[in-house]
């Protein structure tokens, strides 16, 4: 019958598909048990390649933290930048800086870290034709704009001018100009070392990253999960108190949530905003809620025609007292956010630069005054404005609609503010960039290194790399010069809060809150906290 | 018959080339991927061009599209956001959503046939009305709720089967998933069956057999079924494609590393190459399921004949 062999075509056919399905998932058993001391840990797939230069988010950073050591490291808990490989750093005019390395140290090939491991890659993250997404970190380095010309397609130098080798174990560095905080900036993963393997088969290092750090890749399984173990090679003080650590990928900060309440994950760095509110029940004394080096603000286009006039940095001051922050950090974020008063974060700490209450009653809510001040200044620009956020992730969409309301309910206008949705965070980006902004849009801050100077330049300084407002202002950037080029980083950060003190006035930006870190453990683990840049410090988890 | 299959293919060629055009287009229309990779950061100007020139992204769109055309047929997909190449995402993808697909296949059809031929037979009695019932309990829920909720309870009060599927994706696993993707399709197979079953169940040729005296059994699934189940058929064979394109949902839901997961990611970070190689696949997926279709009916009903 021609009918059934057609059929039993098709079965056959359906047969094999099985078969080939189900040979597939016999070859990859997942790793399950915990007991064998190893931490396992949710992870997000990194957006990047995983090298040093090119990695500016935060889960290929925290890879590289594990894997790599570099000159300094931040002080997990107090934000301090100490000396780590770097034997010494000194210098005496704030613009050459010797470099001194501990001998000893090795990459867990084998190969040696010294003054070449330093000079190769930081030459490579800098050079234009590769392209690394943190170039700009080496822009301080005397020769950058030889490496990094403006124009793409120049030819360019290949090696910063900047960087001399002493010996093995010493090199200087010289900058373009005077930046007394320097040194701090070297403990940022742009900086990390890389050993010749690196250079040599740049592929295959990508395929299975190389480091110096207490932990070793022993598998990376892109877009499913990494295995990191204990090196025992290595030569720091803080050498890893597990075993090792599983990092999966879940597609769902929910999911990954959900594997935690089943015992099968011990860690997650990434509560879902839905849980918020379950979280202390769930999971007790085990779930982590503490400031994070991230800020969050409304910030203004400047360059355009509503916002560049006489009146209005009154009309900003305005709108910062009508936003009622203390409401909005409780109702909508369950207090995992904190109320900013100034321009940077608490994890700098009051010897850091932080200070509480340095906007002063600008910042305060205060409707009355609110209300007062912008009908002063002549109103809103056109009578309403909108505050743009992208909407697809982030759930931005509930804050924005909290503040704007908060402004209408002060402003008694509820035609005042609106939220403005742009589709995805590339558009959003985009139009930022190519200047496009008419009205206030939402911003958000996250350090590279817990310094002030970190909080303040990028942001504001005239011209700077992240200066999405386009401020300028001389008596500001006067400052961040002077604060650059002080003799002592006390010294440097009260110059830089008192560069600061002009935000105040001038308003380019309403600081909104300071972003916390938060993060839930299982049973099976402990001694879990989050470093400054609120992630998880997995060398110092101990496993039961 | 030949014939046809060889129009049928000839006519998949310009059916493909629009839809991946149309895609190339609306990824690109998303916006600047280079300005999403610098995170909140305005990007080096320097920097940016340099990563343009590297994706081909400094040319006219138009020639974009020509210059990736002509890589695919050469086999190189590009590379996705992280620097791996599209197919070999596509090598781990893929399988793992076929897994599931076939899981979910399985359970719609056996469970869907079986529930719409129950109905049918017993017309206007309890069985029927129990069926309709819970076809439309199920149509009327969304897929997020039905997960969640199947999640929370079968894979964490009761601990009947884990909550996120493993890394690789293992059968067990993956029947929770299943049955939540099959959910909404299992009611219109269900639906169709039954509608099927209940006209022809009233057809002059099965009261010859009934009459010719052979088995109930025979009669119901050599006579009955087989002449009934052509929509069916249909819904089930376009429904691949579908379950093929990847349930982001229900994959973001269940920890799933499919063709959805790597479509969203790929949306998400604006990377052209990911969502247009993917969808090429899955637009000759949906060809190939449609043909595939058209070429059963002729095993189902010998009366139709393909010039």
């Amino acid at each position: 019958m021609r009918g059934a062999t057609r059929v039993k075509w098709a079965a056959g056919a359906v047969a094999v598909a099985l078969t080939a399905g189900a040979c597939g998932g016999g070859s990859s058993g997942g790793s399950s048990g915990s007991s064998n001391g190893v931490v396992r840990a949710s992870w997000g797939d990194p957006q990047n390649p995983l090298e040093p230069a090119d990695t500016n988010e935060v889960q290929g950073g925290k890879v590289l933290d594990m894997i790599f050591r570099g000159l300094k490291k931040y002080n997990p808990k107090t934000a301090a930048a100490e000396n780590w490989i770097a034997q010494s750093i000194t210098s005496s005019d704030s613009q050459t800086f010797d470099i001194k390395l501990k001998s000893g140290w090795t990459f867990s090939n084998g190969e040696p870290v010294n003054a070449d491991s330093f000079i190769n890659a930081w030459n490579y993250g800098a050079a234009l034709k590769n392209a690394q997404l943190n170039a700009s970190f080496f822009e301080p380095i005397l020769g950058y704009a030889q490496v990094h010309p403006n124009t793409s397609g120049a030819t360019a130098a290949t090696k910063l001018s900047g960087l001399h080798k002493v010996s093995d174990t010493e090199f200087t560095v010289k900058l373009s100009s005077k930046f007394a905080l320097f040194p701090d900036t070297l403990g940022y993963s742009a900086f990390y070392p890389l050993p010749q393997a690196f250079f040599t088969n740049h592929a295959a290092w990508l395929a299975k990253p190389i480091g110096n750090g207490p932990y070793e890749i022993q598998s990376y399984t892109k877009g499913t999960g990494m295995n990191l173990v204990k090196w025992d090679g290595y030569k720091g003080s803080d050498a890893a108190v597990n075993k090792g650590v599983d990092l999966r990928v879940y597609t769902d900060n929910n999911t990954a949530y959900t594997d935690l309440q089943a015992g099968n994950l011990d860690l997650v760095d990434d509560i879902p905003a839905s849980q918020l509110k379950n979280v202390k029940s769930d999971l007790g004394s085990r779930y982590i809620n503490v400031p994070a080096g991230i800020i969050q603000t409304i910030s203004f286009p400047l360059y355009s025609s509503r916002w560049n006039t006489a009146n209005s940095a009154k009309v900003r001051q305005g709108l910062s007292m009508a936003i009622n922050r203390q409401q909005i950090t409780q109702q909508i974020f369950q207090n995992t956010r904190t109320p900013a008063s100034d321009w940077t974060s608490p994890v700098l700490g009051d010897a850091g630069g932080f200070k509480q209450g340095l906007c002063g009653q600008e910042c305060t809510y205060n409707p009355s005054k609110a209300k007062q001040t912008i009908q002063q200044a002549g109103g809103l620009p056109g009578g309403h404005i909108t505050i743009s956020y992208n909407a697809d992730t982030g759930s931005h969409k509930e804050w924005v609609d909290a503040v704007c309301n908060s402004i209408n309910n002060s402003l008694g206008n509820q035609n005042a503010c609106v939220g403005a949705p742009v589709g995805t965070f590339a558009d959003f980006r985009n139009k930022i960039t190519n200047k496009q902004m008419n009205d206030p849009f939402r911003a958000g801050w996250q350090m590279d290194y817990p310094l002030i100077q970190d909080f303040l330049q990028p942001q504001y300084y005239t011209n700077a790399s992240s200066n999405d407002s386009h401020y300028s202002n001389a008596n500001f950037d006067n400052l961040v010069n002077q604060a650059n080029a002080a003799p002592s980083s006390s010294e440097s950060v009260s110059k830089f809060q008192d560069a600061e003190k002009q935000l105040v006035i001038d308003m380019p930006a309403i600081p909104l809150w300071y972003q916390n870190g938060s993060a839930g453990y299982s049973q099976n683990v402990s001694n879990v906290f989050l470093n400054p840049f609120s992630v998880p410090v997995y060398n110092e988890i101990k496993v039961k | 018959m030949g014939r046809y299959v060889i129009r049928r293919l000839l006519q998949m060629v310009p059916v493909f080339i629009g839809t991946t055009f149309l895609i190339f287009v609306m990824v690109y229309a998303l916006g600047d991927p280079v300005a999403a990779m610098f995170g909140d950061r305005a990007p080096d100007p320097a920097t940016a061009a340099q990563i343009r020139h590297d994706l081909y992204l400094d040319h006219p769109l138009p020639l974009q599209y020509v210059h990736y055309m002509g890589q695919i047929f050469t086999g190189h997909f590009g590379k996705s956001a992280t620097g791996q190449p599209v197919t070999e995402l596509m090598g781990t993808a893929f399988p793992v959503t076929l897994r599931l697909t076939l899981v979910a296949f399985a359970i719609e059809a056996v469970v869907g046939i079986g529930l719409g031929l129950l109905a049918g037979l017993r017309r206007g009695r309890f069985a029927d009305s129990s069926v309709l019932a819970f076809t439309l309990l199920v149509v009327a829920i969304p897929t997020f709720v039905t997960g969640y909720l199947l999640q929370y309870f079968v894979g964490l009060k009761w601990g009947l089967a884990n909550p996120a599927v493993a890394e690789g994706a293992p059968i067990g696993d993956l029947i929770l998933p299943g049955i939540v993707l099959a959910g909404v399709s299992l009611a219109y197979v269900a639906r169709l069956t039954r509608t099927s079953v209940a006209e022809n169940s009233r057809a002059d040729y099965l009261r010859t057999a009934v009459a010719k005296g052979l088995p109930r059994r025979r009669v119901v699934t050599v006579h009955l079924l087989r002449n009934s189940l052509i929509p069916v058929v249909t819904f089930l064979g376009t429904d691949i494609g579908g379950l093929m394109a990847g349930a982001v949902v229900t994959e973001r839901i269940f920890n799933i590393h499919g063709v959805g997961y790597q479509l969203y990611q790929g949306i998400l970070r604006q990377n052209p190459p990911t969502v247009v190689g993917f969808v090429t696949i899955l637009v000759l997926i949906f060809l190939a399921a449609n043909l595939l279709v058209d070429l059963l009916y002729a095993v189902l009903d010998p009366r139709i004949r393909y010039a």
